[in-house]
C-alpha cells in the first residue's frame, strides 16, 4: 500500500514543480519507441511496410509550438517492404537506388497549432534527389516527460521517381503510399539518439 | 457420398448436366491455375508477376467456391453406378481417389489462402472483395505453408493423372461407358450403332 502511494506522490511532486522550474522542452529522440510505417497498394491489396533505422532531431516546447524544430533522416536500406523479394527490389535503381541515395530526409519548415494538441506540420521531404513540400496533421500525447507525436501523410511515389521503368504505371502498384509515423521524444538536456 | 435425398435423378443412367459442366469447368480451371502457379513462381519480381499472383489467387478462390457448389450438388444428386463387371478393388480405388480429389480440391486453395495470409499478402477477390486474413503475418509459417501448398498440389496432380489413366483404361480397354457418361460426345462413337 505504501508502495502504491509513493508513485503518484512523486508524480504529483514532479508535475507541481516542473512548470514552476522552467518550460518543458522535448528534445531527446527515443528511437526504440518510434515507428515509421507505410501501406502501399499492390493490385488493390494493402501491403504493410516499415523502416527500421531512422534518426530524428526534435525540439518541441508545448508552450511555443511554432518555434518547434524537427528533422528526420531515414536509412532507406533498412526498409521492410513486406517480403524479401520486395526489399531487394526497392533498394534497386528503379526505386530508392540506395547506393546513390542511401538517406531520405525531412526537415520541418513550420508547425501550426490547431488546438487540442493537434498541429499541422509542414516541411520539405527529400528522397532520391527530389524535394517536395509535404504537410501532415500531427497529434501530440504528453505523458510526464515524454511526448509522442503521431501523424500520417500520403506520399505520391511518382513525385520522387520511386518505381521507374516497368513500375511507372500505377495499375499494379498505386501511386499513393500512406505513411504513418510515431515519434517519441523525452525532455532532457542532451542531443539526439540513433535508432539501429 | 451416400445420402439419397428425394431429388435423386434416375440413378444409373448418367450425370446431370450440372455435374458434367462443373466437372469440366473445375478441371480446366485447376489445370490452368496449376500451370500459372508453376510459371509465376519462377518469374523475377515485376508488375507482371504481381498481376499473375493476383490472378492466380482470384482463380483459386473461384475454384474453391465452384467446388463447394459441386459438393452440394453431388450430395443431393447421386452419380450413376459403376459398371457391373468392375472388380471390388477397382471400385474401392475409384471411390478413394474421388474422395481424395474432393478433399484436395478444397485443401489446395485453402492452403494457398492460408499461405497468403501468413505471408502478409491479403487476398482481394478480383481486386474488389477483400477476404479476411485467416492467419497473422508470420514469415516462417508462410514459408511452411508454401511447401504445403506445393506438396498438396503435386499430390493432387498425381491423383489427377491416375484419374485420367483410369478413365482412359475404362474407355479403350474395358470399353465401358465410364468416360462417355462424363464426356457425352464420346457416346456416339463408342456406343452400339442402332
Ligand atoms: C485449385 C486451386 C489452386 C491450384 C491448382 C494452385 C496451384 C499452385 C501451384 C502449382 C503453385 C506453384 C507451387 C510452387 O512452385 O511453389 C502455386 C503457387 C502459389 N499459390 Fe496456388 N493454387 C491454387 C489456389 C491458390 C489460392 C486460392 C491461393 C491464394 C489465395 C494461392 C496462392 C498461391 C501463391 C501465393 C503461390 C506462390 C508461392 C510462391 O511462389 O511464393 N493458390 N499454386
Amino acid at each position: 500500500m505504501k508502495y502504491r502511494l509513493f508513485g503518484p506522490a512523486l508524480a504529483g511532486a514532479f508535475l507541481g514543480i516542473a512548470p514552476a522550474a522552467q518550460a518543458i522542452e522535448f528534445n531527446q529522440f527515443q528511437a526504440d519507441k518510434s515507428t515509421l510505417a507505410f501501406v502501399s497498394k499492390q493490385m488493390n491489396v494493402p501491403v504493410e511496410g516499415q523502416f527500421k533505422s531512422f534518426r530524428s532531431k526534435i525540439t518541441f516546447d508545448p508552450a511555443k509550438p511554432a518555434a518547434a524544430r524537427a528533422e528526420l533522416e531515414i536509412d532507406l536500406a533498412s526498409i521492410d517492404a513486406g517480403s524479401k523479394d520486395a526489399n531487394d527490389e526497392v533498394a534497386g535503381k528503379a526505386w530508392f537506388n540506395t547506393r546513390e541515395f542511401p538517406v531520405a530526409k525531412f526537415v520541418a519548415t513550420s508547425v501550426k497549432p490547431l488546438g487540442s494538441n493537434r498541429f499541422e506540420l509542414t516541411g520539405k521531404m527529400a528522397i532520391k534527389g527530389r524535394t517536395q513540400d509535404m504537410t501532415a496533421p500531427v497529434t501530440l500525447r504528453q505523458e510526464g516527460n515524454s511526448a509522442t507525436f503521431e501523424g500520417a501523410l500520403v506520399l505520391k511515389r511518382a513525385d520522387f521517381a520511386l518505381g521507374e521503368g516497368i513500375w511507372a504505371d500505377f495499375g499494379t502498384v498505386a501511386n499513393e503510399v500512406h505513411v504513418k509515423f510515431r515519434l517519441v521524444a523525452t525532455a532532457a538536456a542532451t542531443a539526439t539518439a540513433t535508432k539501429k | 457420398m451416400s445420402s439419397q435425398p428425394a431429388s435423386t435423378p434416375d440413378s444409373g443412367t448418367g450425370f446431370t448436366g450440372v455435374a458434367i459442366g462443373l466437372h469440366w469447368l473445375i478441371a480446366a480451371a485447376i489445370i490452368g491455375t496449376f500451370a500459372l502457379g508453376l510459371y509465376m513462381h519462377e518469374l523475377p519480381l515485376s508488375p507482371q508477376k504481381l498481376k499473375l499472383y493476383s490472378w492466380h489467387k482470384w482463380a483459386g478462390v473461384t475454384i474453391f467456391l465452384c467446388v463447394l457448389l459441386r459438393l452440394v450438388w453431388r450430395l443431393s444428386h447421386r452419380p450413376p453406378q459403376m459398371p457391373a463387371g468392375m472388380p471390388a478393388w477397382q471400385r474401392k480405388a475409384a471411390e478413394a481417389t474421388h474422395v481424395l480429389l474432393y478433399l484436395l480440391m478444397f485443401a489446395v486453395p485453402l492452403s494457398g489462402w492460408l499461405m497468403s495470409s501468413a505471408k502478409g499478402f491479403q487476398t482481394v477477390w478480383f481486386g474488389v472483395l477483400p477476404l479476411p486474413d485467416l492467419l497473422d503475418k508470420n514469415q516462417e509459417l508462410g514459408d511452411l505453408l508454401q511447401q504445403v501448398h506445393m506438396l498438396l498440389n503435386f499430390t493432387m496432380a498425381a491423383l489427377v493423372i491416375a484419374h485420367l489413366g483410369a478413365a482412359l483404361k475404362h474407355h479403350f480397354i474395358d470399353r465401358d461407358d465410364v468416360l462417355a457418361r462424363m464426356l457425352p460426345f464420346l457416346a456416339r462413337t463408342t456406343g452400339d450403332i442402332e
